[in-house]
């Protein structure tokens, strides 16, 4: 435990790589409403892991998500965050080094995106020369060109764009933790899908620990490490990786969760070479080939344009190094039932 | 009473230009100080109140009450406490000022977009910096609105000030009508008046410009 809260907030934000997040027993409850809204909440989040919570809306997942930084207080159980336990601690200094993107993305409308991205660094005192640096490096890694943007205003950018700032700006003081509200909920399909691949390349080389509030099951699948299905008063009907999830839920209320195509849906997690490749000379040839990248849903994709029956697998050099079926495909899916292995796999 | 003659309007103007100027230096001060006061005051109020309920209403419904008095009721009710002259006509035109300032001051806290005041507590800052550095610039321009409707409203009421000796071009519309009949009765009423709309559309014109350059152009349509 630590001495004073002050120490703990240091400790917490010099570990810029991931942090344990542990909630233990956590209970909201209001006073004018009978049911809890977050009830005998556990979980917890290893250092690095991208955690999902999905769940119907008013289910309670974003108030469970919200007490890890304090903007909602628990009426009882604890937090901790790498063993430091966040309710001892000041939570405007604890806040500062909590990243936190909400759908709405809320930049403040009357500072230039580089004073937006300032404003936790400024509270964090750093020197005018280092908050400069910063702002440069987090919009170029959010892929916005710093001499074009850092000076405009929020409403001169696109929805999409507007969401990268909110990202930087979070990303501002290089928090171990990172809370995400539904960040993409209000992107159209196109931006979106983009905005998800920038984000999980960006946390492939940042292994933040991050909880990820959504009420889109394949946004969960296609982003998280592990997923927390939700239900009403934030119970946790099951809580897996993406491909155990979808190969086995736990229980009608998940199945009913992931929907339809539970069997393509895990296909986009799994790689190609992850089925047993037939030989090359299987394959009826033909000009179109999956690369030894692709998912098995690109290469399922493929066999249902072509209606062939195998189609040639090729590595980047593009030669030729086996042959998919459909059949192949499914024996991965049969013998994923057993042993689930594909959790640290994405496309 | 004798009939309008414009060249005695203006051989009126040349003799007392001196005079008239110094009205208008006065009346500008007048206003100019009560506004300020009036601005300190009113944003204080509003920043004190914007999220309590209850004192929010109050405060407003004082205001509103406050404006209902007749100026010059108002000014008779000042006398006996603070005398004639500057004294109650600042404290008059500072109440009339309240009611549109401590007013837009709400409305303009009020109205900054929950998801940004969200996102300003959830990256650490306090409710005292969310308010100084996120609501307050945000809520300027409407906050800037009600001390332009102030103005307006203290140019017009200062005039009634001369009542109680105060300052300004009151002093000549009044004179003007307590010697009706006489050769310039018309002349000293006209100037005063004339004074009072066109400083009241100069200093109109003065807070555009203000608003322009103080309001952040992340802000501006």
């Amino acid at each position: 435990m630590p001495k004073t809260p002050d120490t703990a907030i240091i400790q917490i934000a010099r570990n810029t790589s991931g942090a344990r997040i542990v909630l233990d027993h956590v209970t909201k409850s209001y006073a004018n409403q009978p049911v809890a809204a977050v009830e005998d909440f556990s979980m917890t989040a290893e250092p690095g892991e991208l955690i999902m919570f999905v769940g119907p809306s008013g289910c309670g997942k974003t108030t469970t998500m919200k007490m890890i930084n304090r903007i909602i207080e628990p009426t009882s159980g604890s937090i901790s965050i790498d063993g430091r336990d966040v309710l001892s601690l000041n939570p405007h200094e604890l806040r500062r080094h909590i990243g936190y993107v909400i759908q709405q993305i809320g930049l403040f409308p009357h500072m230039t995106i580089a004073e937006n991205i300032a404003v936790v660094p400024k509270l964090l005192g750093w020197s005018k020369n280092a908050i400069g640096d910063r702002i440069d490096e987090l919009l170029t890694t959010v892929e916005l060109n710093p001499r074009d943007f850092a000076h405009r205003y929020p409403k001169q950018l696109s929805g999409g764009q507007q969401q990268r700032v909110g990202v930087a700006r979070a990303l501002a003081a290089d928090p171990p933790v990172m809370l995400m509200d539904e960040p993409f909920g209000a992107t159209d399909p196109i931006t979106r899908e983009k905005l998800q691949a920038e984000f999980l390349r960006l946390q492939d080389s940042l292994g933040k620990t991050i909880i990820f509030v959504t009420h889109d099951f394949d946004e969960a699948v296609r982003l998280g490490d592990r997923i927390a299905v939700l239900s009403d008063r934030s119970q946790i009907e099951q809580f897996d990786t993406p491909a155990n999830i979808l190969a086995s839920p736990a229980n009608d209320y998940v199945a009913s969760f992931i929907g339809h195509g539970a069997a393509i849906k895990r296909l986009t997690l799994i790689p190609v070479t992850d089925a047993v490749l037939g030989p090359v000379s299987e394959s009826s040839g033909g000009p179109i080939t999956v690369c030894d990248t692709d998912t098995l849903r690109d290469a399922l994709d493929s066999l249902v344009l072509t209606g062939l029956a195998a189609l040639t697998v090729v590595d980047e050099a593009r030669r030729p190094i086996g042959s998919i079926s459909v059949d192949r495909i499914s024996a991965v899916l049969g013998a994923d039932v057993a042993t689930p292995t594909v959790q640290a796999s994405r496309p | 009473m004798t009939g309008f003659d414009f060249s005695r309007l203006l051989h009126f103007w040349s003799q007392r230009w001196p005079d008239i100027l110094g009205l208008i230096v006065e009346h500008i001060a007048v206003v100019a100080i009560s506004l300020l006061i009036a601005m300190v005051v009113g944003v204080g109020i509003g920043m004190l109140v914007w999220n309590r309920p209850i004192p929010r209403s109050v405060v407003i419904a004082a205001a509103g009450v406050a404006l209902t008095i007749p100026s010059l009721a108002m000014l008779a009710l000042l006398i006996p406490t603070f005398g004639l002259g500057w004294t109650p006509t600042v404290i008059a035109l500072v109440m009339y000022s309240l009611l549109p300032i401590v007013r837009n001051t709400v409305v303009g806290l009020r109205e900054v977009p929950p998801a940004v005041m969200e996102s300003a507590t959830g990256m650490g800052m306090n409710q005292f910096s969310v308010l100084l550095r996120i609501q307050l610039p945000i809520a300027w321009p409407i906050i800037l609105t009600g001390v332009r409707v102030a103005a307006q409203l203290t140019i017009g009421i200062a005039a009634i000030a001369a009542y109680v000796a105060g300052p300004g071009l009151g002093s000549y519309i009044f004179q003007g009508l307590s010697s009706l009949g006489s050769v310039n009765a018309l002349n000293f009423a006209l100037t005063g008046t004339l004074g009072v709309v066109i400083l009241a559309l100069l200093v109109d014109a003065l807070f555009v410009t203000i608003t322009r350059y103080t309001t952040s152009r992340g802000l501006r349509a």
